[in-house]
């Protein structure tokens, strides 16, 4: 409206406009600062006192009103008419930057251990990869098949359990287990998807979270099997290539500093298990770039634009929901049991609702469909936290606000440019 | 043109018999029997809720009928039991393609990429369960230059061939028209149902539709036509089914259907049975036996 007002209302100088609007804002931030600010609740033993803090809320409103009149000066100076303008609806960032950033992007991935060889930073960008993952194999039921699911963190405490409980029970090895926890994946996300092939959108994701709320209450609940809320602890690490990275001891294994000759450094398991990662997240890309171009990915996409269509085309829809449901469980039960093997250690609680909502959050704000807003959006919400970790009061305030944001400007996401999968013509894409 | 099903070098490709569906209490085809000749236009036509659309979906597997049998003559597997088929089966098994009243594109994929969507079958074979696609081998990549080609010729045939690499959600409605009939084409139909295909078009784009459609015909391509564009119907079709209360009222050619009483009724509305009052009876009184 405030645009509006300036492009077309009548001659007004800007310092009017300016004024007006600060009015306005003044007025909405004492709405709100009176009651959230000014007026606090103490409890005061035997009953509740009501404090006041007139100042904070004073301040509050003349930051409001300053920024409000420092805005509308500054859009002026930027000749601007409005600050939601800047971003265009279409397209974003043409192919071709997109590449390139991508590129410099697994570059850097590649190089991280040797720019930054302490343990925090590899640990964090570790998880960063594992939510990248997460977020490619979420892709493809969600951006490509669009099939909104909400309990996406049940194939990835499979596949963490999986690897928990075959290494507990039957002592197989982590690289036995990978495979074996992405097949078991899948097939709960088979599982999954043959009672839901009836349901669309919203019905479908009532129902995926409660699938995901089911894996998580059996995992909690079964004792004898999964030691409940304790979780499995002790789970063994992953070996490089059957080199087990511990202190040499005498008779024992070979170990990989032995191996190498080089001395013991509790860093390089850190840094095999980041590049491990990193191979696994990159697989799952190069997976879902190649399988899009493919008939099975371009029918996900169908199903996601018509089902209707696809149906009079002759495509069969339940066999593309299941393929779709079945390969992304896939990505996440390879995920999961790397998570386990990471951390030695799951509990239920690392599979909670809340995964699979910041899971799906780094999906949409990347942009449906996008693999590189995936990893753009895994690092706004995944990273950035992390280093806000001392404003932790503020982080899900922060979270709420970036949110709202992107919905307002980018409401289809930070990414959402998508390139047709084969062309007729060569050459670049013509003006949409 | 006057070629009625009774011409013997063209046998039924389509018949239709005794095809009654219903929705609860509502009766949307009653009975219903015809059939299609295999390389000739058939127009169904019919006012609002005569249940074409809902004939379409029977035909096209959306729909089950309660009673009555839909055969389709094919010249490789023999006679077909539409009804029989699981609905996405039809387009495969049959060979039966169709556009869709509201269109039904997949608007955020390219024109092309619409193109081979409809050629998903062939490119599956090919790509051996996306095994061979994933490896890149060949035998896919010749496949999908194949599809490719293939989409192209039928992209040139109506006219967007210009715009195959842009979103088909962008195009102009004319062209979205077109892009649904060369997608359904892509499937290699042996019939083609078109639900208001002419609908929307300025008569430019409409006249040539019709060039399109005869050609099409003259390739060998059976069409069901559902138009209300009488001058679609009149200069193309070769056989006009009438429907009304999901009754069949008439059947022939145009030039009989333009004429025939029981269809000018449907249209135009029945002539009530209540009395109406002398001086105004008097006065329509000519017309009113003209029509008898």
């Amino acid at each position: 409206m405030s645009a509006r007002l300036l492009k077309h209302g009548a001659p007004s100088p800007v310092l009017v406009t300016a004024i007006r609007e600060a009015a306005l804002t003044g007025l909405l931030v004492v709405v709100l600062a009176v009651p959230f600010l000014g007026l606090k609740i103490e409890n005061a033993g035997n009953g509740l006192l009501l404090e006041t803090r007139w100042p904070a809320a004073f301040i509050a409103v003349g930051l409001a009103m300053g920024g409000r009149v420092l805005l509308v000066l500054g859009r002026e100076w930027w000749h601007r008419p409005a600050v939601f303008d800047r971003f265009p609806g279409t397209v974003f960032l043409s192919e071709r930057p997109l590449w390139g950033l991508g590129m410099a992007g697994i570059l850097l991935a590649l190089f991280l251990p040797l720019l930054l060889p302490n343990r925090y930073a590899i640990d964090t960008a570790t998880t960063l990869l594992i939510y990248v993952m997460l977020g490619w194999g979420l892709n493809i039921v969600v951006g490509l098949a669009g099939l909104l699911d909400l309990g996406y963190v049940a194939f990835y405490a499979v596949g963490a359990y999986s690897y928990a409980l075959l290494s507990l029970y039957f002592d197989y090895s982590f690289w036995l287990c990978l495979p074996l926890a992405g097949l078991l994946a899948a097939l709960f996300g088979i599982l999954l998807g043959f009672p839901v092939l009836r349901l669309r959108g919203d019905y479908l994701a009532i129902v995926t979270l409660g699938f995901g709320e089911i894996i998580r209450v059996v995992l909690t609940n079964w004792n004898t099997l999964t030691h409940g809320s304790q979780g499995i602890s002790g789970i063994p690490r992953p070996s490089f290539f059957g080199l087990p990275f511990g202190v040499a001891v005498e008779g024992g294994p070979v170990t990989f500093s032995a191996f190498f000759g080089i001395a013991h450094d509790p860093l390089h398991r850190v840094i095999f298990l980041y590049y491990l990662i990193l191979v696994l997240a990159l697989g799952t890309n190069a997976f879902t770039l190649r399988i899009r171009r493919l008939p099975i990915g371009r029918a996900w996409e169908a199903l996601r634009e018509d089902e209707t269509a696809c149906r009079a085309l002759g495509l069969d829809p339940t066999t593309i929901k299941l393929s779709a449901f079945a390969i992304g469980a896939m990505f996440a039960g390879l995920a999961g049991s790397f998570f386990a093997a990471r951390q030695g250690f799951v509990s239920p609680e690392s599979f909670a609702f809340l995964e699979s909502a910041i899971i799906l959050a780094i999906v949409v704000l990347g942009g449906m469909g996008s693999q590189t807003g995936v990893v753009v959006a895994a690092f706004v919400l995944v990273v950035l936290p992390e280093w806000f970790r001392d404003f932790v009061e503020y982080r899900m305030f922060l979270f709420g606000a970036a949110m709202v944001a992107v919905m307002l400007w980018r409401p289809q996401g930070l990414l959402s440019h998508r390139a047709p999968t084969l062309r007729l013509s060569p050459g670049p894409a013509p003006p949409h | 043109m006057q070629i009625t099903d009774q011409t013997p070098s063209t046998p039924p490709l389509l018949e239709v018999e005794h095809v009654s569906m219903r929705f609860g209490g509502l009766v949307a085809i009653n009975d219903l029997s015809f059939t299609a000749t295999a390389r000739r236009i058939t127009a169904i036509i019919g006012p609002n809720g005569a249940g074409k659309t809902t004939l379409f979906n029977c035909l096209t597997g959306f729909y089950r009928p309660g009673v009555g049998r839909m055969t389709l003559h094919h010249p490789v597997r023999g006679p077909v039991r539409l009804e029989r088929l699981e609905g996405f089966r039809v387009a495969r098994e049959a060979g039966v393609a169709r556009t869709f009243q509201n269109i039904r594109l997949f608007p955020r994929m390219s024109v092309l990429e619409n193109l081979i969507v409809a050629q998903h079958h062939v490119l599956m074979r090919a790509s051996v369960c996306t095994i061979a696609g994933l490896l890149g081998l060949s035998r896919y990549r010749r496949a999908e230059a194949h599809a490719v080609g293939k989409a192209r010729h039928w992209l040139e045939r109506v006219g967007l061939v210009a715009h195959a690499d842009r979103e088909a959600g962008t195009l102009p409605y004319g062209d979205q028209r077109r892009l649904e009939i060369a997608r359904a084409l892509c499937t290699d139909p042996l019939l083609l149902c078109l639900d208001e295909p002419a609908a929307g078009l300025d008569p430019r784009e409409s006249q040539d539709l019709n060039r399109l459609l005869r050609s099409l015909r003259a390739e060998g391509v059976t069409i069901l036509l559902i138009e209300h564009d009488m001058s679609v119907v009149m200069e193309i079709s070769d056989k006009v089914v009438v429907l009304d209360h999901g009754q069949k009222i008439a059947v022939g050619p145009p030039a009989a259907i333009r004429t025939n009483p029981a269809v000018i009724r449907a249209y135009l509305g029945e002539e009530e049975d209540e009395p109406l009052p002398p001086e105004i009876t008097g006065a329509i009184g000519e017309e009113g036996k003209a029509h008898g």
